[in-house]
């Protein structure tokens, strides 16, 4: 494996069903967080909605994956990042997400916020520094 | 194929892992390690529940490494290692432990 760490970012753009893409997204976070790599989640436009609260999909007959996102803190995923535009042109506030949050056991496990919002030009400078972007 | 546990055919998938997460009962774990030539003391039942929880909240099994850290966290940094989680799920923790827990192999296992 290679020694060199990466800036890997995951953009997310879709709701999280009706497509097979919010959730191959996060399998491949989830994969992809075992090789040692810095790995950051974005979401925008529909994808927002990935990480809303109160998530129900009794009615669809789909699996509801969006407990597995307040797992992305033990697989050191410790940054996603969501559109403030995105969320605005939804009449979303960041209450209306879930609580995501990740324990850093240098502090003794102290819990830190993992969802930062940003606006759309500050994420297009984070996008631009990434070494890898994977769009979902 | 199938493993057959208190009188009945459950479907297991080609790693041996349950098909159908809600078919899984202690006697599940019980004949899996006996396949697998252990015997499953209470510090291996700490795992497996711990593994069932994890999956409860989750939805996901954790990856080794992730496992690892979270029962160190829970249990205490004794048993948070590979050495104690192998020493007790010698075909490792994420993997063994997770089958006989009725969990899917877990996700980010390479």
């Amino acid at each position: 494996m290679s020694e060199e760490i990466k800036n890997f970012l995951y953009l997310n753009r879709r709701a999280p069903y009706g497509t097979i893409y919010a959730w191959e997204s996060l399998e491949v976070v989830l994969i992809g967080a075992a090789f040692d790599q810095k790995v950051s989640l974005a979401f925008v436009d529909d994808g927002v909605f990935q990480i809303a609260k109160g998530q129900d999909t009794s009615g669809i007959g789909m699996k509801n994956f969006s407990p597995t996102y307040a797992a992305l803190g033990d697989y050191d995923v410790h940054q996603l990042f969501v559109e403030k535009e995105s969320l605005e042109e939804r009449g979303l506030t960041v209450d209306d997400l879930m609580h995501l949050t990740w324990e850093d056991e240098d502090e003794d496990w102290a819990e830190k916020d993992s969802i930062q919002v940003v606006s759309r030009l500050e994420l297009a400078e984070i996008i631009a520094a990434q070494d890898v972007v994977f769009s979902f | 194929m199938a493993i057959e546990v208190e009188g009945k055919v459950l479907e297991t998938d080609e790693e041996g892992y349950l098909v159908n997460l809600s078919d899984w009962m202690p006697g599940v774990a019980e004949i899996m390690a006996k396949d697998d030539d252990l015997e499953l003391t209470d510090e291996h039942w700490e795992i497996i529940n711990f593994l069932r929880e994890y999956y409860e909240e989750y939805q996901i099994a954790p990856a080794v490494r992730v496992l690892t850290k979270a029962v160190g966290k829970k249990l205490g940094k004794e048993k948070g290692n590979s050495k104690y989680l192998y020493a007790l799920f010698p075909y490792g923790p994420g993997k063994q432990a997770c089958r006989f827990a009725g969990l899917p192999k877990p996700t980010g296992c390479i």
